[in-house]
């Protein structure tokens, strides 16, 4: 049996089915509120949910069980005297000491916890970078999207802001550098691409057994890094189209990833309407449509960013995707074929594998 | 004095609007110059400056290579870039 945790617009969905089958609702939380994202962290096993309500902010609330109370973290929130706000948190990802939980948001910001989500704390190093005012954001606003730990190592860590670009840092977080060698921001004219903090990433990955490996979904472009993200190259070559939001990897096949190419600019739905997840096995030298069981026309979905994720690794590597149509996705088969695993859900801004 | 020409660069679809991707035009700011785009192609009218000639809030316009408003002074040869935001975060 395998959990879902789906975050919507109207609320945490927890579902429950078996892999290549359709899933049930099993329970809802936070109705009629902005769910982000929702994890649960493997170590505690507790369930961990951002929340944004229209009229009291963004909250991040921890819980044993999704159908039972639910906790409210304290602590987040911008220095007192700052000019903005806390906007929203997009993304929240279990670190690699005991405890130890991160939680990115807008205005491009990183929050961490030593008790398991029950007590943040402003991460001062990225807050107080030099480069801060010159920070530009995307549409969706400074919004630090992706966190990447280094397996085993909690000095280690990739973060991501749009449209910034990746940070590293390899003190635990007290200081950062920026690093998007080879990305390249065609949506800036080529005379302006000499600033090295313009990078809409929309999303990274890291592989489970080579940790230097990573690849990256751009705001126009599929990358990958032998380099632990100190350089990119581009293997977007032979995708449909190299726009898209989130990027999933099989943990045990470092070659591996997948994508969901969705028209670029203004459109940012599937191609001609028909719903593909494109998989390479080769480090993204080539790329294969995986579609068998996804709408074939007249589908003209849009997928963001943290609605994609796997679990398990090699043949039956599991994949669950959701759209902003209410649909949510699934293989059992490491993508070579699909189910609708729940459909006329409200728009689906997350997937995780609980 | 008379004002200098700047060349304007346009991608789709504003490029389409108007015919081309650059365009030789006077100004002495970018909203001039973009109020002189307007005239010589009405298609564009409201695409790029709102009402108030304001550059509209998701165009961004470079000049030279810098980051640029309707405000941003242009001189004769300089090359004004109009582009739309990265939408969609």
């Amino acid at each position: 049996m395998t959990e879902l945790l789906v975050g919507t617009r109207k609320g945490l969905f927890v579902l429950e089915g078996e892999p290549g089958g359709p899933f049930e609702v099993e329970a809802r939380a936070f109705a009629g509120q902005s769910v982000e994202y929702a994890t649960r962290d493997p170590r505690s096993g507790r369930y961990l949910a951002s929340v944004t309500s229209w009229f009291y902010g963004p909250k991040v609330w921890v819980a044993d069980d999704p159908a039972g109370e639910w906790e409210q973290g304290a602590g987040l929130a911008l220095p007192e005297g700052s000019e903005g706000k806390l906007e929203r948190i997009w993304v929240i990802a279990p670190g690699e000491q005991e405890g130890l939980v991160y939680a990115g948001g807008d205005p491009g910001v990183l929050f961490e916890s030593r008790d398991g989500g029950l007590t943040w704390k402003l991460n001062a190093g990225l807050w107080e970078h030099e480069t801060r005012s010159r920070w530009q954001p995307g549409n969706g606003g400074l919004c630090l999207h992706t966190i990447v730990p280094w397996p085993g190592d909690p000095n280690r860590l990739l973060v991501a802001i749009s449209a910034v670009g990746v940070w590293l840092s390899d003190d635990g977080g007290k200081t950062w550098r920026h690093s998007n060698t080879g990305i390249v921001p065609d949506y800036v004219p080529e005379e302006a691409r000499d600033n090295p903090i313009q990078h809409c990433v929309h999303h990274v990955r890291r592989s489970g057994s080579r940790p230097e490996r990573l690849f990256m979904q751009f705001h126009g472009g599929v990358y990958r890094s032998d380099d632990a993200g100190a350089t990119w190259i581009d293997v977007g070559e032979g995708l449909p189209s190299d726009f898209g939001f989130p990027i999933a990897v099989d943990p045990a096949d470092p070659d591996s990833a997948f994508v969901i190419p969705l028209v670029g600019a203004e459109d940012r739905t599937t191609p001609g309407g028909t719903v593909e997840v494109w998989e390479t096995r080769d480090g993204g030298a080539s790329w294969s449509a995986r579609g068998d069981g996804l709408p074939r026309e007249s589908a003209y979905l849009t997928v963001l960013r943290e609605a994609f994720d796997a679990a398990g690794s090699g043949s039956t590597l599991e994949l669950y995707f959701g759209a902003t149509s209410g649909d949510v996705f699934g293989s059992g088969d490491a993508g070579q074929s699909w189910v609708t695993t729940a459909t006329h859900l409200p728009p689906v801004y997350s997937v995780r594998v609980a | 004095m008379m004002a200098g020409m700047a060349t304007v660069i346009l991608r789709a679809p504003l490029s389409e609007l108007c015919g081309g991707r650059t365009h030789a035009l006077p100004g002495d700011t970018v909203g001039a110059v973009l109020a002189a785009l307007e005239a010589a192609h009405p298609a564009v009218s409201g695409w790029i400056l709102d009402e108030r000639s304001r550059l509209r809030e998701h165009v961004n316009v470079f000049v030279n290579g810098g980051r640029g408003d309707e405000r941003t002074r242009v001189s004769d040869g300089d090359r004004v870039h109009v582009l739309p935001a990265i939408t969609g975060g």
